[in-house]
């Protein structure tokens, strides 16, 4: 029987040439990442256990990105145990307000996972590398303390669903109208322990933005990890990113999937998840008329250059709706300095928008655009659980930057055809 | 090792932030985060529960966030365990990691009610609802695992090699 990608990659880092579905391997880490929040407590955990060095100062990542800039007196003493924890070890890949960004769109932007790495991150959505080629899988604080002071972890081997993509999506479709059309499909529980591996023509028509968008939600179907071939996108994308070498795996043509789903790309519509699951999705021909009282464009699933790109030409000349609070937050630095020198930053304070620096801020409900009582928010976040972003009663609709952006403009959830770009 | 509670059941799919919200997560102090457990779903569970309570509840259980605040607020707050169908694998390794003792059982997760009695045997995996005298076993653990349970977490298990 042959492995699958993931598989692949799990075998090749637990040192042995074939692993199988179940088994219990002791794997070496290429990254370990964790955040504000989650920091702390895993370096916590790490001095309590008498840890006195991290196993290599560049293997590991620490990005200050949920509550920074710092939103009180907590979130600032969180940070400041993490800077002061990276001055101690000499962590090489430590980002704090300024250089930071949302640790998942920065850490491929800056090189430091490539395509056949393991990465684990004290964070759910680190499935995002695998649009990379990566195994990538988001774990707890204890787990992060243990990879930073030994660099191994313990695994079990995933077993896999293979999606199929084929046809090339339409206007105003992109990779979260996919992940949120599978999730529909399947479930928040539908790749419960299992890996997602993309494979199929289809890939080809998607963006390394797209693929970074569909990995990153792979957990919102309960999946262990989300996974593309590498190809010439992916190659292009590393190159002059990734400083060192890297191993492209690729899946036996014998591999074994417990499942295989074909998705026509070019039927897909752009799609609405309702709350309170990712998994309520409606096409927005669907929809109906919700009225909102906020839009959030943002975020480690879709606060990337193509995001703000896609927002930028909706919303171009337009004002957003009377009553409606839009904040737009691109998802790193330099993207940030890209909305700047294309002229987008402009278009979104134009057309009233909020303009935030890089932070997770409100897709947790952290701060930066909280919700109140009853209020209705359409974003381009991940999880529209209840109280995710405020108040327990409010509520949250996921969908792609073109109907958000859209939806700015009219004040209720729309699709971004019947708006007229300028 | 036993415990014995009262049981609080939930619905299928409750996630990490219904658990314990990220707005209070400015903090990696397990006593606070310990008294805003449940909050947004049930607002009254950290003053109506008692220490050694049993939750129970539907398929999913911990889905979304890898936050382990999650399974150490339930923990400190005195839940003594939680039996569903199936956890989200984030949460299944936080609790084993940190020694929050869980069980996988869709029979006693379906059938055992809210408020009954129930007691667990981890060693053994056998479930006991004592208000209907019905017997449940769950699955154990792989020795694996059952190695880091016992060693009290995982770190104390790199520890002791």
């Amino acid at each position: 029987m042959g492995m699958t990608m993931s598989q692949k990659i799990l075998a090749a880092h637990a040192g042995v040439d074939v692993v199988v579905p179940g088994q219990l391997i002791m794997a070496n880490l290429d990254m370990v990442l964790g955040n504000d929040i989650t920091s702390p407590v895993a370096i916590n955990e790490f001095e309590k256990a008498g840890f006195e060095t991290v196993f290599d100062r560049t293997k590991i990542s620490l990005v200050m990105d949920h509550f920074v800039p710092n939103k009180d007196i907590k979130a600032a003493q969180q940070t400041k145990q993490s800077r002061e924890f990276a001055g101690k070890h000499d962590i090489q890949h430590f980002y704090d307000a300024g250089e930071m960004g949302i640790e998942h769109a920065l850490l491929p932007e800056k090189g430091i996972v490539a395509a056949g790495d393991l990465v684990i991150g004290a964070d759910s959505h680190t499935c995002t590398y695998g649009a990379l080629g990566a195994f990538s899988t988001g774990v707890g604080s204890t787990d992060m303390a243990a990879g930073m002071a030994t660099g191994q972890l313990w695994f079990k081997v995933p077993s896999a669903i293979r999606f199929n993509l084929v046809g090339k999506p339409g206007p105003f479709v992109g990779g979260k109208d996919v992940i949120l059309h599978i999730i529909g499909l399947i479930g928040v529980d539908g790749a419960l322990y299992r890996s997602m591996e993309f494979t199929g023509p289809g890939v080809a028509q998607l963006s390394m933005d797209d693929r970074f968008t569909i990995a990153n939600m792979a957990i919102e179907a309960g999946g262990k990890n989300g996974i593309f071939p590498v190809d010439e996108k992916t190659l292009a994308y590393m190159a002059g990113r990734v400083n060192r070498p890297y191993k492209v795996y690729t899946a036996d043509d014998d591999a074994e999937y417990e499942q295989t789903y074909t998705i026509d790309l070019s039927a897909l519509k752009p799609t609405v998840s309702l709350p309170h699951l990712p998994e309520n999705t409606r096409t927005i021909d669907e929809m109906g008329d919700v009225a909102i009282d906020q839009v959030v464009i943002g975020s480690c699933t879709n606060g990337r250059e193509s995001d703000m790109e896609m927002a930028a030409k909706i919303l171009k000349g337009k004002k957003v709706a009377k009553g409606v609070r839009v904040i737009i937050i691109p998802a790193t630095q330099a993207i940030y300095r890209t909305c700047l020198r294309k002229g987008w930053a402009e278009i979104f304070v134009d057309a009233g928008c909020v303009l935030s620096t890089p932070t997770c801020g409100p897709c947790l409900g952290g701060y930066m655009g909280i919700l109140a009582e009853g209020e209705k928010c359409l974003a381009t976040t991940n999880r529209n659980f209840i109280g995710r972003m405020g108040h327990p009663t409010s509520e949250i609709y996921l969908a792609g930057p073109a109907v958000a952006a859209a939806s700015a403009i009219t004040g209720k959830i729309t699709n971004p055809r019947e708006i007229e770009i300028n | 090792m036993n415990a014995q509670g009262t049981v609080h059941k939930y619905g299928d799919n409750i996630d990490t932030d219904a658990i314990v919200a990220a707005r209070y997560l400015n903090t990696a102090s397990a006593e606070e985060l310990a008294t805003h457990c449940m909050e947004d779903i049930d607002p009254g569970f950290v003053q109506r529960m008692k220490k050694g309570d049993i939750l129970v509840a539907g398929q999913n259980f911990g889905c979304g966030s890898s936050r382990e605040h999650a399974p150490l607020a339930l923990k400190t707050a005195g839940i003594s365990c939680v039996i569903v169908p199936s956890f989200a694998r984030i949460f299944y390794r936080n609790s084993i990691n940190i020694g929050f003792p869980i069980l996988e059982s869709a029979q006693a997760a379906a059938e055992i009610q809210n408020g009954h009695e129930v007691e667990v045997d981890f060693d053994t995996g056998k479930i006991v609802d004592k208000t209907t005298g019905k017997t449940y076993q769950a699955q154990p653990f792989p020795p694996f695992i059952q190695n880091i349970i016992q060693a009290g977490g995982l770190l104390n298990a790199i520890n002791n090699k």
